[in-house]
């Protein structure tokens, strides 16, 4: 441990020196709910810069600094009491960790003396978080705490990003010790970056150039790490279609000519169709998820794999890659882009290929069955795209309208889209909408959710109108745990079991009880005129808008088989 | 696949829970696993034999390497490696005849004898797993009352 010897020691608590620590990071805002062991640090609050965003319940905490992490890319910080404060942080900390969200997770613990007494409010977080964090610190003195926190960002925010936990037994934070606030630190068993091979590099443009059928297919790694002008401009060189994984949906303009859209489960009939006749793909930070391939055996035996990734580790764990380039994928690409200018290479956009998907993509276009309803949910998204202005961010809750998203919202400007794809955390869209908005506070923020899942934190909805976060709540209301009843009508013969949410509540009301705009839109003019005064308002609005339940998402790739045997629209 | 990975990691409190409880998440098998303190005190070495194919244990290998608390990780080479393993066995006597057959078996497999009783005596064994296996089979005769082995511990041979 290099320690910076200029600093001058001044002596402090523990909380002060956590939050002291935090502002030299550059924290703004922490999400978060007081209790019994978290108190000293919430007593600093009453004497720092720092922002506290109340919450209503801690899982939502967690969302809303995950929402915050993802979009401005430095770690959000919530902060939870110990014992239940810090077990109902573990869903989003999780959610985080399953899509590598940049994150820092406070939680009080009780006294040192008390650990492992069974102590009230007592709970092994560390023990139970382990699995689900990047890293945990517990710092058992007040003099371990600035290190703890500088080394806690540096993990959370470099490489593959991901939630880092710092657990204070509240001892720790009432202690006063000389604090020293490192610059320089050294984590000997952290490698957060690779140097990109260039002859890998080199080799993958080859081995696209040799390929009949290459694609592109740009996972969540992409927007992670910025690389969109790098992706443009290599498909665009070399003439590529690009898909996407759902989580690196809108890593690509997707009202670009080489855009096919997400493939997966419920992805794009015309990029399901192409991947599975590609030979050749640049898979791009992606981890070849279940949702995403579908069978992997049918996925990597017919195709050439190059794999760029940051994380050694996820090559060779799902898929067999053929070539692999181990680094920060952007990193990668601009060397791609680099060699590419070197030796000059520039495709056409009249190969047989190219043709062959240009012309399966408009025939998709033409052909896919949409509900025939006024209130279809590919005309409330398309609606929704029209009157959104192409900066905004959309967050998604998880269930129907997540994969009705997918399909008809289309994200023109690259990294503006964000959903809980690894995890699949019902209740992650509203509060990570409302991070994303204190992130982004200049554009409008939309979650799209479904009754089922905005039933599980709404009350965020305080936050939001309290805080003054006016975002949108844009609720597709079947009244239905909508993805569950569409398994149950298709693999369980119509037994709808645990499905039915009854109508309740009315969402317009609840709205209104928390001060925030509540507008029911049951027609595509109602729905307009509710897009229109949401955008306008000063505070949160809830539009809530009754669907058919009986709508299926389709396609649908059912679970283990392959990406070319999808169930359309009949 | 049998496999010996040699772990370096940070001594401190809580590595060996996440090193035991990646595996398990992983749905990857412990097979034995030994750990000491190594002569610098801030590492300790975690020696761990594991049943894979080849895929699994490459799979182990680069997700120990992402344990930040892990400094090095070795797949090792059976063939360029020294391991061994101690086993204490209690055997039951049931003569004095037994008694100098286990002394004799203890002598041929390099073990030590100890607390020899009149109905019980204690081999002390360093050896391959093997090794061991074989002397368990050849003592099972006798009756074993107990067993207790520490898993292998080991190090690559130098130049290697």
């Amino acid at each position: 441990m290099e320690e910076n010897l200029i600093n001058n020691m001044e002596t402090m608590t523990g909380a002060k020196a956590l939050m002291t620590a935090m502002e030299k990071e550059g924290v703004k805002e922490v999400f978060g709910l007081p209790g019994g062991s978290n108190l000293p640090m919430y007593d600093e609050f009453s004497r720092c810069d720092i922002r506290h965003i109340l919450v209503r319940h801690e899982q939502s905490a967690s969302h809303m600094a995950d929402g915050f992490g993802r979009v401005s890319r430095k770690p959000g910080v919530c902060f939870a009491t110990s014992g239940p404060g810090a077990t109902n942080i573990l869903t989003g900390i999780a959610t985080a960790q399953a899509d590598s969200s940049p994150m820092i997770a406070v939680t009080g613990q009780v006294p040192v003396a008390m650990i492992g007494r069974d102590a009230f409010q007592e709970s092994d977080i560390i023990g139970m978080a382990n699995p689900v964090v990047k890293y945990a610190f517990q710092p058992r003195s007040a003099e371990e705490v600035p290190e703890a926190v500088r080394k806690g960002f540096y993990i959370a925010e470099t490489g593959r990003p991901g939630p880092v936990l710092i657990d204070v037994p509240k001892d720790v934070q009432q202690n006063e010790a000389p604090m020293n606030f490192p610059d320089e630190f050294k984590i000997q068993g952290y490698h957060p970056w690779y140097d990109p091979d260039i002859v890998a590099v080199e080799k993958a443009i080859d081995m696209l150039l040799n390929s009949e059928k290459p694609i592109i297919l740009a996972g969540g790694g992409t927007i992670i790490s910025s690389a969109f002008a790098e992706l443009q401009s290599i498909a665009e060189t070399l003439m590529l279609p690009v898909v996407t994984t759902f989580k690196g949906k809108g890593a690509f303009p997707e009202n670009h000519p080489l855009s096919l859209g997400p493939i997966g489960m419920h992805g794009h009939a015309e990029a399901n169709k192409m991947m599975a006749e590609a030979d050749c793909v640049l898979a791009i930070g992606t981890r070849f998820s279940d949702r995403s391939v579908g069978t992997f055996e049918a996925f990597e035996k017919r195709l050439k794999i190059i794999h760029m990734d940051v994380d050694p580790a996820e090559i060779g764990k799902n898929q067999t890659a053929s070539l692999a380039v181990v680094g920060d994928v952007r990193t990668s690409l601009r060397i791609m882009v680099k060699l590419l200018l070197q030796r000059a290479i520039k495709k056409t956009d009249d190969s047989l290929w190219l043709k062959h998907v240009k012309e399966t993509k408009e025939y998709w276009k033409e052909n896919l069955k949409l509900h025939p309803g006024e209130m279809g949910a590919a005309k409330i998204l398309r609606k929704l795209r029209e009157l959104l202005p192409r900066e905004s961010i959309v967050t998604t809750e998880v269930g129907q309208h997540q994969m009705w998203a997918s399909l008809f919202y289309d994200v023109i400007q690259p990294g503006t889209f964000f959903s809980s794809t690894g995890l699949g955390t019902m209740g992650w869209g509203f509060p990570a909408s409302i991070g994303a908005k204190v992130a982004r506070p200049d554009v409008p923020v939309v979650d799209i959710a479904g009754d089922g899942s905005f039933s599980m934190t709404e009350n965020s909805l305080a936050t939001a109108v309290l805080e003054d976060i006016p975002v949108i709540a844009f609720v597709l209301n079947n009244s239905t745990l909508g993805m569950v009843a569409q398994w149950q009508r298709t693999f369980y013969d119509r037994r709808m079991v645990g499905v039915d949410q009854g109508g309740c509540p009315d969402y317009v009301k609840l709205a209104e009880s928390y001060g925030a705009q509540g507008i029911r839109a049951q027609s595509m003019d109602e729905l307009d005129k509710a897009i229109k005064s949401a955008l306008s308002s000063d505070v949160a609005t809830v539009i809530d808008i009754p669907i058919d339940p009986e709508e299926d998402v389709l396609p649908f790739v059912a679970p283990g088989t392959s990406l070319s045997d999808m169930i359309l629209p009949s | 696949m049998w496999s010996i990975i040699s772990i370096l990691v940070e001594n401190k409190p809580g590595v060996l829970f996440k090193v035991t409880h990646l595996f398990r998440s992983r749905n990857f098998n412990i097979d034995s696993i030994s750990v000491g303190i190594t002569d610098n005190p801030d590492y300790s070495r975690m020696t761990i034999t594991t049943l894979g194919d080849k895929k699994q244990v490459e799979q182990i290998v680069k997700q120990l390497d992402k344990m930040i608390d892990s400094v090095e990780v070795k797949h090792l080479d059976e063939q360029k490696t020294i391991f061994r393993e101690l086993c204490i066995f209690k055997i039951k006597l049931s003569s004095t005849n037994d008694s100098m057959e286990v002394n004799k078996l203890a002598n041929a497999y390099g073990g030590n004898v100890h607390d020899v009783k009149k109905d019980s005596i204690m081999v002390e064994l360093t050896s391959t797993p093997e090794q061991i296996q074989a002397f368990e089979e050849l003592v099972k005769p006798f009756g074993i009352i107990d067993i207790a082995r520490t898993g292998v511990t080991a190090l690559q041979r130098s130049g290697d």
